[in-house]
């Protein structure tokens, strides 16, 4: 058989998402984002929402995102994405609203209006990368830092005494009667990254149906931050992180 | 004989019923003095009922304002209402929508400062509002009402003006025009505009409409590269140049043929009108000019007034904020004294007259 008898429309079996754009992604080999938002631009696809989609993104490593996925993107400052999304929903009810937001941004300097918006019930969908570390400014700890976990403020290891515990927004954000759908997933096999895209768009469609508020927390691997190779990165999110932040719906209403 | 249409509200109540009137899709803040009535008429007239406005009491002003991001960004005609610690907690959000370029309507009814201060009137935000009180080089265009009628007019004005010139406009107000119950002819009833004419007046917006014939709307204040990011720059200077240009409003009374000049905005100017007339009474010839555009600043008209005064006098409720730019305007053509009342207090016509004497005519 040759290349030019396989390359034919019926045996494909997978497809460069139309609404990923032809550019170089600056982000690092082995990290998580990238996948993420192949899943966002695959489901915004399938939904058939490129017409009506807000699209959020934060400060931190997916400061970017609009360069990769080609919809309409407001870019917040940090920490406020969820307020955008707030007034972006209630005026256009009828849009596909959502922020994707990392852990520094959505935990630490916008938890406030993390919270808020998902115990207001807003029909948007949050989606959450924890690699527990600030990837962008290069690898200062995070709320959602491990103990004992390096990073460069805290370069002994994570202790309680110095600098508290590990925030565990997704379990918090299941306890809040606003929200519709709380997930936490992962996209470092194959398998996973199945799973989170049902998970994902399992939130986008409650967000259009009114039902509440959503939040999609992907446990992600930073090795640049963690200063591991890709593969050891996810070794070490496999024994670590999985063992804090557990896998699966936490609620679905 | 009968006014029509003549109704007796306070400012901040006019405020609420004009944002319904002309067309507002949304109200977002966080309650504070002297300003809470603003959002509690709203609640009470429920105009999601009627004009399908949505309104929303915020978990903080930093929510607020961000809330106006996202509602202003998508192309709505949006608005937030604070007084001065609240405006405080909003500049981060007014610096990146004026990066941004996203229209939006802040009011703040000022009250005395710094910190938490006093629920009391105050103007001592002047330098925050027109100066810019958040990073980075930018102006919000600037106005300051001295009625409730103003208060009224204004909404509509701002919202005109923001979304002309793609930037965050403010109505600077004080607790005494918020406070004060007045006579007010409320504007008349504009709809709110549908998909199809938010589309053709905001093709910058970013609500996903006709994504298929177009390329992604993008709003972001970020550019790393030093070049571009200073091109951007200076096309919001350029565009800054045209409001200065094109929206500078103010008020003169008296001014032909006066010796001494009061120069003042918001409620100050209103005593400064009295106090006009009273020295026209005793024979000294004064007049008043009111800046209404703080930002634009009315700096040549001013500049042209100045030359055949014999002093001008800058009546402030604050340590002495406007009166850099009277300075900057005048160019040294005559005298420049100041007369300030601070941390609440309001100023009474006959300490102004009192002070314009001392300082001018020993
Ligand atoms: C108000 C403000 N404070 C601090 C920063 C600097 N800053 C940029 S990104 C970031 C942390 C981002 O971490 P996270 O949200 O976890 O995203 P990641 O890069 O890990 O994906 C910080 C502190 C900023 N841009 N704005
Ligand atoms: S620093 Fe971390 S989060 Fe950022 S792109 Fe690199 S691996 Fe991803
Ligand atoms: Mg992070």
């Amino acid at each position: 058989m040759t290349k030019e008898e396989i390359i034919q429309p019926e045996n494909l079996v997978y497809a460069k998402p139309t609404l990923m754009n032809e550019v170089g992604m600056h982000y690092c080999p082995g990290c998580s984002h990238g996948v993420v938002h192949k899943l966002i631009a695959e489901i915004i696809e399938e939904m058939g929402m490129e017409e009506k989609t807000i699209a959020i993104c934060p400060v931190g490593c997916a400061v970017f995102a609009y360069r990769y996925i080609d919809v309409d993107w407001l870019e917040a400052a940090h920490g406020r994405a969820p307020a955008l999304a707030t007034a972006c929903k209630r005026m256009w009810q009828d849009r596909l609203v959502f922020t994707y937001q990392g852990d520094g941004d959505l935990a630490c300097i916008g938890a406030c209006e993390t919270i808020h918006a998902l115990n207001r019930g807003e029909k948007i969908t949050i989606i959450f990368i924890n690699n527990a570390i600030y990837g962008m400014t290069g690898g200062q700890m995070a709320p959602t830092t491990l103990l004992g976990m390096k990073t460069s403020t805290c370069p002994y290891g994570r202790t309680p005494e110095l600098h508290g515990y590990p925030l565990n927004m997704t379990d918090m954000a299941a306890t809040l009667e606003g929200t519709a759908f709380v997930s936490r997933q992962s996209v470092h096999t194959v398998a996973a990254i199945r799973k989170a895209k049902k998970a994902i768009r399992h939130a986008f469609e409650n967000s259009m149906n009114g039902k509440g508020s959503n939040l999609v927390e992907i446990v992600s691997s930073c090795n640049s931050g963690w200063k591991a190779s890709p593969v050891k990165a996810n070794e070490w999110m496999e024994e670590n992180m999985f063992k804090y932040y557990h896998l699966g719906d936490l609620k679905d209403i | 004989m009968i006014e029509e249409n003549v109704e007796l509200m306070k400012g901040n109540e006019a405020i609420a019923h004009a944002a319904i009137r002309c067309g507002c899709d949304g109200y977002f803040g966080y309650p504070i003095t002297p300003q809470s009535e603003v959002l509690e008429t709203l609640s009470e007239l429920k105009p999601w009922e009627t004009s399908g406005m949505v309104v929303l009491q915020a978990e903080s002003e930093v929510a607020a304002i961000n809330m106006l991001y996202g509602g202003g960004g998508s192309g709505k005609r949006v608005m937030t209402s604070s007084s001065s610690p609240g405006v405080a907690l909003m500049q981060e959000g007014i610096s990146y929508m004026a990066a941004a370029e996203i229209p939006a309507l802040i009011v703040n009814v000022q009250r005395g400062g710094p910190g938490l201060g006093t629920i009391q009137p105050s103007q001592s935000d002047y330098r925050q509002a027109t100066v810019g009180g958040g990073n980075g080089d930018y102006n919000v265009i600037v106005l300051a009402p001295n009625s409730v009628q103003e208060m009224a007019d204004f909404v509509d004005l701002a919202f005109e003006l923001a979304f002309k010139y793609r930037n965050p406009t403010m109505i600077l107000s004080d607790g005494v025009i918020g406070q004060m119950m007045e006579k007010v002819v409320l504007p008349p009833i504009k709809p709110r505009r549908t998909e199809e004419e938010i589309a053709a007046e905001c093709p910058w917006a970013v609500n996903g409409h006709g994504l298929k014939h177009r390329k992604p709307n993008i709003l972001t204040s970020l550019e790393m590269d030093p070049h571009v990011m200073e091109q951007r720059n200076l096309d919001m200077q350029k565009k800054y140049a045209t409001i200065r240009e094109t929206e500078v409003r103010y008020e003169e009374y008296l001014c032909d043929d006066a010796d001494y000049l009061l120069v003042a905005f918001g409620c100050v100017a209103r005593m400064g009108k009295e106090a006009v007339d009273t020295l026209r009474r005793e024979g000294i010839k004064a007049g008043l000019f009111r800046p209404i555009t703080l930002w634009p600043f009315p700096e040549e008209q001013l500049h042209h007034l100045a030359g055949r005064l014999k002093g001008i006098l800058v009546p402030e409720m604050n340590a002495g904020q406007m009166i850099y730019d009277v300075r900057l305007a005048v160019e040294g053509q005559t005298p420049i004294k100041h007369f300030g009342r601070i941390g609440g207090v309001v100023p009474t016509p006959d300490e102004i007259i009192l002070s314009l004497k001392q300082q001018f005519i020993p």
